[in-house]
């Protein structure tokens, strides 16, 4: 609860910098303040509390999701300094929007009533819709603003739809409450379509097949920063929150459920990674690649009341090595009107430590070992064994193959091909976030203990 | 003091030279490959005695993982076989100027460091992430310092990647599947599981998968003449001393005391394969012009009996793979120097436009002579011990083996000594060729005489990997 006041009154205070001028001190004191929000965050981290007639409920997930989170938000800014130079007297709402964002994610991580899960989602989806279109004067932008709120909005309907029913069902909206009824015998036929339907909208949100469509175009029209906070921050929320309402609502015990997650997490992997090897604009793969991770990410849900850790850590890796990627192809990107892998030709000679930066998450996303993705990749292997479907971990590992396939495209842009133009010296923001997330990224791989025991 | 210094020093060096700079990289890696090959010798001397050098910490607590590193005398063996090859690697590498060479060297050092690892491990997972962080470095040593095509060995190099890792990839899930039964991955936890006969042999062929194309046995041997082909001399050299060597290691190391009995239910079959591998890459590599493709042909053919030797299940066949890895490894890095010394000289590996040398180089052509011997398993050499085993051990199992495998000497003799006869001997070329040089000389004269001296004397060797092979004999045996 008080992360959640500290990260809205931190929002507030960066609209009123730009009131009194202060633009040039908006990044930094951002960052600080959200590292004082992390740090209040995780001193929560043991406490179990609920505020509020249970509307909001800290508990272990929340800190934890809420603390990865917040980090990944800082990356973010951190990076906005550099992007939006060209947009001064702007800065401060571009930032305040991705700290409301911010606000609305943890709120979807640490609700106790399905009312302020809504609230949150909202918060999290205007977020984004505005920051989708923020490039004003580009027609793609506010292409992608436009398809991406457009679908965004119908999915919000539906997911909304699905709550109705389940207050029709269950005559609350209390997540306790509802999960305690649940468990009875004779549960009215709309408490189930209720539950599909809200998965339905979630899985618009974390764009798994067959919800997926929008993905590409509005990951390619968005300005390269909300691309960067789509496939890392705004997927990995979705995912925790879809985790958390069907673990309250105790969706697992139905095997047609299973059998549904089960289609749709090979659907997402295996098209995902098809799709990705034809496509020629960096952003684009980024956002087959992460239909495919998010096709990974689904396993989860088929072992919900143990698998949180395994989540997290996958959530963690792989939102790292995208806060990686996306810095570096930021930097290649900037001042060029599209992000086809001809720019990236040669940046093994330009700026070799920015190639292995983007090497090395890719070999994380790739699931090579000590890189955290591989760890990611082999929790979530074992658990899914563990729940019985052999099967579908023999297809997540030979899809795991195919992803190497587009993997190497881009690396092998980077080391074989001569460079077009020289680049100029690059800002040492940039750097710095790029070799962090990475660094963070291998640290996980070398200790996966200390994230995987978190939620154990 | 234990084995995991050894990891240090090569870790350590990997950065240590990637930090020296271009001039200093490559006598900086030669120290630190030298300091791992002297410290594995002094470890040696700690296990001959008697000493634990084992490590056993826990890694991670859920999965349960281990970092455990066991040594016995078949990891002693190759551990030695890797430090002492990356010294001669590193060394015979100092001919060539190679631009970024900080990053070339430092690769190299971590390649080493991986393949040690691997040979190390005895967790399941430790063991397949040192397996996997070997390919790494040698994907970016042949893709950036190969010759060759730019898009030709693009093509190559990533499918030798998407191979081995599709292969491995199959080994993990094998593996998830035992650490599920066992509830750890140590190796020891492993060999107290019963598994039933089909259970078996689906993690057999998980395993035969990663394996096969690692070492590579016939179907899976595709990758393997382009990437030796394209890829830099130092690179080639790891691949054929050290990283074929991984895969043969980890059959008798993982697989077949895993699998037991499936190994043994179907071990024709795999000893088919192997022999297979041995007839076609001898008939392939007579008709190859170019000399690292031919060399890949011949090293395709005598893995493929080493395979053979070790799926037969037999002390005799364990022990002459082992000593043959031994002695292929050594034998295969100098053929491949002495192809480099050549090309130094001509900037050329077609056999055709060689010939004559001998007459310019008579030290060259001699020590040439006598690793073409070596390889063709001449007595005396250590070669001829170890293919001398494992064709006794075919003997064992059913004489047409023998005589199949055999015919691995006999073509062997042919291609090898017909590449000699066009290349060394015949008319005088018309362009000069100096003749070898100090460090070149050092190299060669180093190698030969490994392969010699334990060609007359094997006993060291054979007692330090006997009783782990016994051991592993017994794992294998038991039963189910």
């Amino acid at each position: 609860m008080n992360t959640l006041i500290a990260i809205i009154g931190l929002g507030i205070l960066c609209l009123l910098f730009e009131i009194f001028n202060l633009r040039k001190a908006i990044v930094p004191i951002t960052i600080i303040g959200l590292l004082a929000v992390l740090g209040l965050t995780i001193s929560e981290f043991n406490s179990t509390e609920s505020y509020y007639n249970n509307m909001i409920v800290v508990s272990k997930f929340s800190t934890t999701f809420s603390s990865l989170f917040i980090i990944l938000t800082i990356f973010l800014v951190a990076l906005s300094h550099n992007f939006y130079e060209n947009h001064p007297t702007k800065i401060s709402d571009y930032v305040a929007i991705k700290i409301f964002l911010l606000a609305g994610s943890v709120a979807m991580v640490s609700f106790g009533n399905l009312s302020m899960f809504f609230l949150g989602i909202e918060v999290l989806s205007i977020a984004l819709y505005i920051l989708a279109a923020s490039d004003r004067l580009n027609l793609k932008s506010n292409e992608a603003g436009m398809k991406y709120f457009l679908m965004g909005s119908f999915a919000s309907g539906i997911i909304l739809f699905g709550i109705c029913l389940i207050y029709g069902a269950m005559g609350s909206f209390d997540v306790i409450e509802i999960s305690e009824l649940s468990r009875s015998a004779e549960l009215p036929v709309w408490f189930p379509i209720g539950i599909v339907l809200l998965t339905i909208g979630m899985l618009f949100k974390i764009a798994a097949v067959p919800f997926h469509f929008w993905a590409p175009d509005v990951y390619e029209g968005s300005p390269t920063m909300t691309t960067a906070l789509m496939s890392t921050l705004a997927k990995v929320v979705a995912m925790a929150s879809l985790y958390k309402l069907l673990s309250v609502l105790n969706a697992d015990v139905s095997e047609a459920f299973q059998i549904v997650v089960v289609f749709i997490s090979i659907a997402s992997m295996t098209l995902g990674n098809i799709m990705a090897l034809r496509q020629t604009n960096v952003k684009r793969i980024m956002a087959f690649s992460g239909i495919s991770h998010a096709g990974f990410m689904l396993m989860t849900l088929l072992s919900l009341s143990t698998s949180a850790g395994s989540l997290l850590y996958y959530a963690s890796a792989y939102a790292l090595s995208g806060i990686a990627a996306f810095s570096v192809i930021i930097y290649v990107c900037k001042n060029r009107d599209n992000e086809d892998i001809v720019n990236f030709h040669g940046l093994g000679k330009n700026n070799p430590l920015l190639a292995a930066v983007l090497t090395a998450s890719l070999l994380s996303m790739a699931g090579i070992p000590i890189f955290a993705g591989f760890f990611a990749k082999l929790v979530l292997f074992s658990d899914t064994i563990e729940a019985g479907y052999l099967f579908l971990v023999i297809v997540a590992v030979v899809n795991s193959i195919i992803s190497v396939g587009y993997y190497f495209k881009l690396m092998l842009a980077m080391y074989t091909k001569e460079p077009n133009e020289e680049r100029k010296a690059t800002p040492f923001i940039i750097y710095a976030v790029a070799v962090t997330a990475i660094v963070l990224n291998i640290a996980l791989g070398l200790f996966p203990s200390f994230v995987l025991d978190l939620l154990a | 003091m234990n084995v995991s210094l050894i990891l240090i020093i090569l870790l350590v060096g990997a950065f240590a030279t990637f930090l020296s700079g271009d001039k200093l990289a490559s006598k900086v890696s030669l120290l630190f490959s030298l300091a791992a090959a002297v410290c594995s010798i002094v470890l040696l001397t700690h296990f001959n005695a008697g000493e634990n050098i084992s490590l056993i910490t826990q890694w991670i607590t859920k999965p349960n993982v281990s970092f455990s590193l066991k040594a016995d005398g078949l990891s002693m063996a190759m551990l030695l076989l890797t430090t002492v090859l990356t010294v001669i690697i590193i060394f015979s590498s100092f001919g060539n100027q190679y631009k970024n060479s900080k990053s070339l060297y430092a690769l190299v050092l971590f390649m080493s460091f991986a393949m040690a690892g691997t040979f190390l491990a005895s967790d399941g997972l430790l063991y397949y992430v040192f397996w996997e962080l070997a390919l790494i470095p040698i994907y970016f040593i042949a893709l950036i310092w190969g010759n060759g095509d730019l898009e030709e060995r693009k093509k190559a190099v990533v499918k030798f990647f998407i191979y081995t890792l599709a292969g491995s990839l199959f080994m993990l899930v094998a593996f998830i599947y035992l650490y599920q039964q066992a509830g750890s991955f140590l190796l020891e936890d492993l060999y107290k599981l019963k598994l039933s006969q089909t259970e078996q042999l689906w993690i057999f062929l998980a395993f035969f998968l990663a394996y096969a194309i690692k070492i590579p046995l016939i179907p899976f041997h595709t990758w393997q003449a382009n990437v030796y082909q394209k890829a830099p001399t130092v690179g080639t050299m790891l691949l054929s001393g050290i990283m074929l060597k991984m895969g043969l290691y980890s059959v008798i190391r993982w697989q077949l005391p895993l699998t037991s009995l499936a190994a043994a239910e179907y071990k024709y079959i795999f000893i088919g394969l192997g022999i297979a591998g041995v007839i076609y890459g001898s008939i392939v590599a007579l008709k190859q012009n170019d000399l690292k493709k031919l060399l890949a042909y011949s090293s395709l053919a005598h893995v493929g009996l080493i395979a053979a030797g070790t799926y037969t299940l037999t002390i005799d066949g364990l022990r002459g793979a082992v000593l043959q890895m031994i002695a292929h490894g050594f034998v295969v890095v100098g053929l491949f120097y002495a192809a480099e010394i050549i090309f130094r000289r001509y900037e050329t590996r077609t056999i055709a436009d060689m010939g004559g040398i001998r007459v310019q180089a008579p030290r060259l052509a001699s020590m040439f002579l006598l690793l073409v011997l070596a390889s063709v398993a001449l007595p005396t050499t250590f070669n001829f011990i170890g293919e001398f085993t494992v064709l006794y051990s075919l003997y064992q199992v059913n004489i047409w083996f023998a005589v199949l495998g055999g015919t691995t000497i006999i073509l062997g003799a042919y291609y090898m000594l017909k590449m000699y006869q066009h290349s060394m001997l015949g008319e005088t070329n018309v362009k000069v060729f100096a003749d070898v040089t100090m460090n070149e000389g050092i190299t060669m004269v180093a190698i030969i005489g490994v392969l010699f001296f334990f060609g007359m004397y094997p006993k060291p060797i054979m007692d330090l990997i006997t009783p782990s092979l016994e051991e592993i004999l017994i794992q294998i045996n038991r039963i189910n």
